[in-house]
């Protein structure tokens, strides 16, 4: 898709229309602040949502206990600033939202057990939640059977597309591509050395990888590809391995506290990555995981993802602003947080098209939401229900942020089922 | 897979290769000992050891701010402070769970393991709310970052050598502690017959708070040190805890010597599988024959001739 027609607020006119003719000059002089009476709970709530007169409930599903809560507690923040600031807007149909928040606790069954009691018990018109696939997985069921409607924050694998899910995300794919062109072509890098924590995200996505270096880059080559267990905490062994193949690029998918050690031991190994020899690439290292890494560490590496906190735009340098606000001058946005942060402006824009809270119409109306408020810039939801993009490289600094060194000139189209990459 | 390189680099390679091994078995020395100490010579199942080393962890990353604020001349030499005050903070606590929960346990050894495993949860709990669910950042002075180039080709991590000299250091503190004073002979003898060593007049209930309370001690100074290798977050001591019990285990419950020998093989097997083969066939590999070798020797590889 080429960069396109910059879209003003979504829909007012059918909206309008869908609300009847009261509604219209209302909300004609009125946009930001839809007045609740226009929309009475009857007509825009048919299935016994938790809608009432001035409120409407979601849910929002992390966690905040175990493993993942090192991950997951950006993108809590995140939503609950998104929800604040809508609310300070006046809400969405003109009814504040509410929120009941729920545990994870970093186990999958647990997901589903609160997944169900958000849709069965507290009704809720849809969900912020998960964070990594697997937790994703243990809901889907469950916002299936009970039609429920989750807005899904981080990159994965793709090879997915649910009715009942809206992946703010970046696909594989998406993220992938975009990355290994512009190493090859700016840096003239021919040969790949594939590195992963050893579960489904990592080795999907470096099968993506391989699959493109070697029928898609012309004279590109892999020259290892492995797997560690998650959790481990030894890169001696493969970082003489990697001394030995002479890769151009490390691109390195490793996650969670192995990422720690990973790029301590390299930076001990005497590997300097401000000198490019070789060049480190990674999807996996937002700016949340450098605070744990530590800046000095990983200085020098690439990041290929959608968002970074220093794209300076006005909605970034806005959304940076209010988030330090709110959380604290010491936080830190890694990429996730950001789409976090997209879930409820999506899930707004949304319901405002439909002109009603009903998750079949939230999800017919959802194709085609545009967002230009986004920090990371235009956004649009394409008819599989992820994201179109743009896709960045960052180059990380000492202070732990990156430095925007490439941006893809268009939107990248989400496509969670690459034909010729399975 | 080794076509086209010459001799030199094949030389230089293995060298490293080797140097990572060593530093892979000081690790598992370090992470081990105090383990060996609890485990081994107490039965105690101690399922917190990993949350033990973490609060050296943390008080490396505190002790780290406090030269960083106030007398950033001497940031060089904090490490060495750190790893004494994380021996002191993992030994305190240690000696305050012995007194609360531990010593109402030693006659129901598997019952330590549910309640050490409680503990762990509410150390870890305890750490997020206090340091955030976040992994945090230990700045490492930089003398002890990079690495030394022992000829063209060579490097071996600074960091390595420092996990080395410290490893071995512990070892020879805890093997003249254990064999050589009248303290290890007493915790010897309480490990053998605790009846009879109660009786002969020794204080059993003292020296099982100290002995639990230095096994902790020597953890906290181990996760100090994995600050320089590792990460350090309210969860990271899961990481090491099965590593750990396995080193323990297969050299044998109750011999040191055993821990060390064990800690040696499990880590050449590692560090050289690794490089022929991909990461996790070589876990799978080395579990593959600890398991095997166990099946054929229970007791682990050293085993103290007892009567029970």
């Amino acid at each position: 898709m080429t960069d396109s027609s910059k879209p003003t607020m979504p829909g007012v006119s059918r909206r309008a229309v869908l609300a009847g003719g009261a509604a219209l000059t209302a909300s004609l002089f009125a946009p930001k602040g839809l007045r609740a009476q226009d929309f009475p709970t009857a007509a825009v709530n048919t299935t016994g949502l938790a809608v009432t007169d001035d409120t409407v409930t979601i849910g929002i599903l992390h966690s905040v206990t175990g493993t993942m809560a090192i991950s997951e507690t950006g993108s809590v923040q995140a939503e609950k600033l998104a929800i604040e600031q809508i609310n300070a807007q006046g809400g969405i149909l003109g009814r504040k939202i509410e929120y009941i928040q729920e545990d994870g606790a970093s186990d999958w069954p647990t997901f589903a057990e609160k997944a169900k009691k958000l849709l069965v018990n507290d009704k809720v018109a849809s969900v912020m939640g998960c964070w990594t696939s697997a937790s994703r997985k243990a809901v889907l069921p469950v916002f299936e059977q009970y039609n429920g409607f989750l807005y899904y924050p981080t990159f994965y694998e793709g090879l997915e597309q649910s009715p009942n899910v809206i992946y703010t995300g970046q696909e594989a794919t998406q993220q992938i591509i975009a990355g290994l062109d512009w190493v090859n072509q700016t840096k003239g890098a021919k040969t790949f050395y594939l590195l992963g924590s050893d579960y489904i995200w990592p080795r999907t996505s470096n099968k993506i990888a391989r699959k493109h270096i070697e029928n898609f880059m012309e004279g590109c080559e892999v020259v290892g590809e492995e797997y560690y267990p998650l959790g481990h905490t030894q890169f001696n062994s493969v970082i003489n391995k990697i001394r030995l193949r002479k890769p151009d690029v490390i691109y390195a998918i490793v996650v969670g506290g192995s990422n720690v050690a990973f790029y301590k031991q390299l930076k001990a190994a005497g590997i300097d990555m401000t000198e490019e020899k070789p060049i480190l690439l990674t999807i996996s290292v937002t700016e949340d995981e450098i605070r744990g890494i530590g800046g000095e560490n990983i200085e020098g590496a690439y990041a290929c993802m959608k968002y970074f906190q220093s794209l300076e735009n006005d909605n970034n340098l806005e959304f940076v602003k209010a988030f330090k606000e709110m959380w604290g001058d010491d936080m830190v946005i890694g990429d996730v947080t950001q789409a976090a942060y997209l879930g409820p402006w999506l899930w707004k824009a949304a319901v405002e098209k439909a002109g009603s809270f009903d998750v079949d119409k939230v999800r017919e109306a959802s194709p085609g939401i545009e967002l230009t408020s986004a920090p990371e810039g235009y956004v649009k939801v394409h008819e599989n229900h992820h994201l179109w993009s743009k896709t960045r490289v960052g180059r990380a600094k000492a202070d732990g942020q990156y430095e925007v060194v490439y941006e893809t000139a268009d939107l990248v189209e989400p496509d969670p089922f690459p034909e010729g990459y399975q | 897979m080794f076509a086209g390189y010459s001799m030199g680099e094949l030389t230089a390679i293995f060298a490293m290769q080797g140097f990572a091994g060593l530093i892979l078995f000081s690790v598992f020395v370090l992470m081990a000992l105090g383990l060996a100490i609890i485990f081994g010579q107490m039965g105690v199942i101690n399922m917190a050891h990993g949350e033990f080393m973490i609060l050296g962890a943390y008080v490396t990353y505190l002790v780290s701010h406090v030269f960083a604020d106030i007398m950033p001349a001497l940031f060089s030499m904090y490490f060495f402070v750190a790893m004494a005050l994380a021996f002191v903070a993992a030994g305190a606590l240690g000696m305050f769970v012995e007194w609360a929960m531990i010593c109402h346990l030693y006659k129901r050894p598997l019952d330590t393991l549910l309640a050490t495993w409680g503990l762990s949860l509410i150390l870890q709990q305890l750490y997020r709310s206090i340091f955030g669910a976040r992994e945090v950042g230990v700045t490492i002075p930089d003398w002890m970052m990079g690495s030394l180039p022992l000829t063209d080709m060579i490097e071996v991590p600074i960091n390595g050598i420092f996990v080395m000299v410290l490893a071995v250091g512990i070892s020879i503190a805890i093997y003249v502690l254990m064999f050589r004073s009248g303290w290890g002979r007493q915790v010897r003898a309480i490990n053998q017959n605790r009846v009879m060593a109660d009786a002969v007049g020794i204080n059993t209930a003292w020296t099982d708070r100290m002995t639990f309370g230095i096994g902790c001690g020597v953890a906290g100074v181990a996760g100090s040190a994995f600050t320089m290798i590792g990460s350090t977050g309210p969860t990271a001591g899961q990481q090491y805890i099965v590593d750990t019990f396995l080193v323990v285990v297969f050299g044998g419950a109750g011999s040191l010597l055993g821990t060390i020998a064990s800690a040696f093989s499990i880590s050449q097997a590692q560090s050289i599988m690794e490089f022929f083969l991909s990461g996790s066939m070589a876990k799978v590999l080395t579990l593959l024959v600890v398991v095997g070798i166990l099946m054929l020797r229970p007791q682990g590889l050293f085993a103290l001739k007892l009567r029970k």
